[in-house]
């Protein structure tokens, strides 16, 4: 058993940079490099893509990442564990043994499947946020639930390179390689609670390492262009010390570190993953030096019988317009143009927002002490079922041009359509894991 | 005297569906009785009143030491079918750190 295991993690969302993971693998001796890539809605949005092509439905970074790293995943004899796979993990890993191939590396991929539990549900499950039958949302499309360590682990004990999943709850990534090499038992809840709180503490990626912090003259942050992933060595007690390969930029602090801590946390004392129920209320943190911060003290109890499942429906369409008014009563010939925007859509549309970007488009309110701006963008959004209406949204405030206020700029349109997301919980054991090698 | 929170703490937002946390750390851990006895979840709710909607819950972290607010319906029904611009709330940290507190 190694004394300490070093563990990094080289993305925090689908969207995130490639760079910083690529300097942990060359540069950062690690043993595991985790990709943490699967949001909410992620999952949906990929169900939809591998309903319309079968090889689909994983991440779409996925090809760019796995060319960048293998080569030095192989050569540094680190182990990837990554969610990835998203609506479709046995996709992915076929996609990284292709990739492989072409790159003359030889790599053992292991997919965790089990997460789609779409078949498993009626719809007349209740919703967590409404308390209504999950299809009173709208038409259900996907239902992945959250698996623990349990789906993950059988897949380390295989001799596989890399271990691709779907939806796995995000601090069970890291818990996994940590139970793995430590042969921490399932039910010895403290060391669970604290190797959730490593994994909640590095599954951001550089919101550790001063992403997502910086507030210039205040929370100064250097070199961000250049910002650094994180990585934790961890013993076998379950103590970590985080810190960032040195050189890149960024900083790793007790400020940064009570922001991750705290980051998406309901109640503290009960942070409930399918692994056990964190308690983060006794986690002490000790500055060790610069970037370098000591964390211990995670308790636990035990995991619960149900699973969260993550419910993604068809919500319809989202249609925008933009249009921006500058100088003196920028703010006044805006309002005019919102409350015609108002009159012209009001029959169309039961939810229709209107926002002074500039003003008060983002709260509200400003709480009563900034003076008007030079520059107002006016904001319109509204709700509808079918993109041909939600695109009368854009072209009302188009026509804005030659048929509304004076002085009004630079108007764009815009649809997207909406993938809702409800929860339920499900019985873990109507779940079967399973790992496929490749 | 008066100042603002964003002068003595920061903070940090987080959703979960149509729910809002809110992290509030002092920059000195002597602050902290002073946020625990003046930024309750009333104070809080009444701040932000015109943006949570549903009920503030405070949780006290001493050995940090920092706060923890969770604000149900504050998100306009949340990330993925909101109608505004930060469907996350992500900026909603820094409507917390306008509060005025009395020092």
């Amino acid at each position: 058993m190694k004394a300490t295991v070093r563990i990094g993690c080289g993305a925090g969302f689908s969207g995130d940079r490639l760079d910083p993971a690529l300097v942990l693998v060359q540069q950062g001796n690690l043993d595991y490099l985790v990709l943490e890539c699967l949001a909410e809605r992620t999952i949906a949005l990929a169900q939809k893509r591998k309903r319309q092509d079968a090889k689909l439905g994983y991440d779409p970074l996925l090809e760019r990442r796995i060319v960048s790293l293998l080569p030095h995943l192989v050569a540094n004899k680190v182990r990837l564990v990554t969610n990835m796979g998203a609506a479709n993990p046995l996709a992915a890993a076929q996609k990284i043994i292709d990739i492989a191939q072409q790159l003359s590396v030889s790599v053992t991929v292991a997919a965790v499947t089990g997460d789609d539990v779409f078949s498993l549900l009626s719809g007349s499950e209740v919703a967590l946020e409404t308390g209504k039958p999950l299809s009173e949302s709208g038409l259900l499309v996907s239902a992945n639930a959250y698996m623990g360590i349990d789906a993950i682990l059988p897949a380390l004990a295989t001799d596989a390179d890399i271990i691709i999943t779907g939806r796995v709850a995000d601090p069970s990534l890291f818990l996994a390689p940590l139970v793995h090499e430590f042969g921490w038992s399932l039910d010895n809840y403290n060391p669970l609670g604290q190797g959730t709180v490593i994994g909640h503490l590095l599954e951001c990626a550089g919101q550790l390492t001063g992403g997502y912090f910086a507030d210039p003259g205040r929370k100064d942050v250097a070199d961000m262009a250049r910002l650094g992933h994180p990585f934790a060595d961890v013993s076998s007690d379950g103590t970590a010390v985080f810190s960032k390969v040195s050189g890149t930029g960024g900083v790793l602090s007790l400020s940064t570190a009570k922001e991750q801590l705290l980051y998406e946390v309901m109640d503290p004392s009960r942070y409930i993953t399918p692994d056990v129920v964190a308690d983060f209320t006794q986690v002490r943190l000790t500055e060790m030096g610069p970037n370098q911060v000591k964390a211990s003290g995670g308790q636990g109890q035990a995991r619960p019988d149900t699973l969260k499942v993550s419910v993604g429906y068809e919500a319809g369409f989202i249609g925008e317009g933009e249009i921006s008014y500058a100088g003196s009563n920028a703010l006044n010939r805006a309002k005019l143009a919102g409350t015609i925007i108002q009159e012209r859509l009001q029959d169309y549309f039961t939810d229709l927002r209107i926002d002074y970007i500039g003003s008060t488009s983002v709260h509200r309110t400003n709480f009563g002490h900034y003076p008007d701006p030079y520059e107002i963008r006016l904001r319109v959004a509204g709700k509808a079922s079918t993109a041909q209406q939600a695109a009368l949204v854009g072209e009302e405030v188009e026509a804005l041009y030659t048929n509304g206020p004076a002085g009004g700029g630079g108007a764009r349109k815009y649809v997207h359509e909406l993938v809702g997301i409800v929860s339920t919980l499900i019985d873990r054991h109507q779940l079967t894991p399973q790992v496929t090698l490749f | 005297m008066t100042i603002k929170l964003y002068d003595i703490a920061h903070s940090r937002a987080g959703d979960k569906g149509n729910t809002l946390t809110l992290s509030l750390i002092p920059y000195k851990a002597e602050d902290y009785p002073l946020l625990c006895d003046q930024v309750t979840a009333e104070a809080v709710k009444q701040h932000l009143r015109d943006i949570v909607l549903g009920e503030i819950t405070r949780y006290e972290l001493p050995n940090l030491p920092a706060l923890q607010f969770v604000c149900q319906q504050a998100l306009n029904g949340g990330v993925t079918t909101s109608l505004t611009m930060d469907m996350h709330g992500k900026s909603l940290s820094y409507a917390l750190l306008e509060m005025w507190i009395t020092v």
